[in-house]
């Protein structure tokens, strides 16, 4: 029995229909075209899935969509501007900067969650940045460049 | 018909939910994540919690702290008189999974779920927290110890829901949370041990012990807590009630680890969750999250 809901995702409200089980990362890739958010592991322990919902981490692959009714979710389609590769966030251009994209599967969540930590410790130290992404698995095991790229982009979003 | 869902916007339509036959969904920690990894399927029906303001919440207060069941471990874990006054449920809840399992996952959900390993209850047990429930038809508290009754089992019936914990002020005592992990997050206890101790003029007068993936349930141990009493809770005091604890545990053998080395590392964890305490209850500084402070700790 499918049920109405309105999501909001990255500034847009989508009217959708889904049936209570549904995952809200399958909405997001499945029903609202929006495939930046990836499928790792489909159980939380990857975070490839990493989507911020009322500005909060949140494994996508474990969260009931219906649960993301009327609230505001960002994708990592939503952390540039309209500009596309001219308007980057910060912490994208770190990770171009620094290397920290190696396969890149592991990016968007890298970035949801870099995101977060950074909205509530701007200027985290190396152990704190480790614990931020401590739900994020990188299979390439670059995490010495996406650590140093989180660090970059705190100092260069602190010069605002 | 199945496939139900709701999300009521108060605490008195969850309940009618259940009453109907629904399951109740918080952040879906271990609920969703469980289907995901095919340990259950996930409920036809359920109620979705997170809209309830009524469950939310911490009020502190002079004789003691009341948490709504739908507060998230990132909530305790930051919240300032749980960390000064209730320092173990901080230590317990700021190393529950990532940080995404702690904003959603729940105190509730922590507790109903039954992990043998949950790390919220042995600090809720050494602070003889009660448990309020609510049904459809009427509520009872019931102390935390009656909760679970072994694992993924729990004392609640069907239509019932953990409304909020009840946690007694305990003035000047030290507490401490301590686990054996194989890294720092994304981690669940292999073995975990909690102390809450009060010193009158360097002794110690009262003392709570509890084991954490070392039985069926997390419990107290009466014996290692008898131990400690009228000891200085040093080194060779916390050695012998560390090792009492280890005597009264009945570990098991999983891919986590054997039940030896659960053993083994029982009287380790034990006494250092007591050094902790102690510290602490003496007004010295371990820094929250103890189990990174305390890491071979000797």
């Amino acid at each position: 029995m499918p049920h109405a809901a309105t999501l909001h995702v990255n500034g847009t409200a989508y009217q959708v229909e889904i049936e209570s089980g549904r995952s809200l990362l399958s909405v997001l890739r499945g029903e609202l075209g929006l495939t930046g958010s990836k499928e790792g592991c489909d159980d939380s322990e990857c975070g490839a899935c990493m989507v911020l919902l009322d500005g909060r981490p949140v494994n996508s692959c474990s969260y009931l969509a219906l649960q993301a009714d009327g609230r505001q979710v960002i994708t990592v389609e939503g952390l540039a501007g309209p500009a596309g590769l001219a308007g980057l966030h910060p912490l994208q251009q770190a990770f171009l900067e620094h290397g920290a994209v190696q396969c890149g599967f592991c990016t968007p969540g890298m970035l949801i969650s870099a995101t977060a930590l950074l909205a509530t410790n701007p200027d985290p130290t190396e152990d704190e940045i480790r614990a931020g992404l401590a739900g994020n698995l990188c299979r390439c095991t670059g995490y010495v460049g996406i650590v140093a790229a989180v660090h970059a982009a705190a100092e260069t979003i602190r010069q605002g | 018909m199945a496939g139900r869902y709701v999300a009521p916007a108060d605490l008195a339509g969850a309940l009618a939910a259940l009453a109907s036959g629904h399951r109740a969904v918080a952040g879906g920690t271990d609920l969703v994540v469980g289907a995901r990894q095919g340990k259950w399927p996930l409920p036809e029906d359920v109620v979705a919690l997170h809209g309830i303001a009524e469950l939310r919440g911490i009020e502190p207060s002079a004789d003691g702290l009341r948490v709504g069941a739908g507060t998230s471990h990132a909530e305790l874990a930051d919240h300032p008189a749980i960390r000064e006054r209730w320092t173990a449920i901080a230590d317990a809840a700021s190393i529950v999974g990532s940080p995404a399992t702690r904003h959603v996952g729940t105190l509730g959900g922590n507790l109903a779920n039954a992990s043998p390993a949950a790390e919220t209850s042995g600090p809720l047990l050494c602070f003889d927290a009660v448990v309020e429930l609510r049904s459809s038809g009427g509520a009872r508290r019931i102390a935390i110890a009656e909760l679970s009754t072994g694992p993924g089992r729990t004392a609640l019936t069907d239509d019932e829901l953990v409304v909020a914990l009840e946690v007694p002020e305990l003035a000047g005592a030290g507490s401490c949370y301590v686990r054996l992990e194989f890294r720092r997050q994304m981690e669940i206890a292999v073995v975990g041990a909690t102390a809450v101790v009060t010193l009158e003029g360097g002794v110690i007068r009262d003392a709570r012990i509890a084991i954490t993936a070392l039985a069926p349930t997390v419990r107290r141990v009466a014996a290692a807590e008898a131990a400690l009493v009228g000891t200085d809770g040093g080194r060779a005091a916390a050695d012998w009630a560390g090792r009492l604890a280890a005597e009264a545990a009945e570990p098991i053998s999983d891919v986590r680890a054997s039940l030896e080395y659960r053993r083994a590392m029982a009287a380790v964890v034990v006494r250092r969750a007591i050094q902790g305490a102690v510290t602490r209850a003496s007004g010295e500084t371990v820094a929250i999250p103890a189990s990174a402070t305390m890491f071979g700790f000797a």
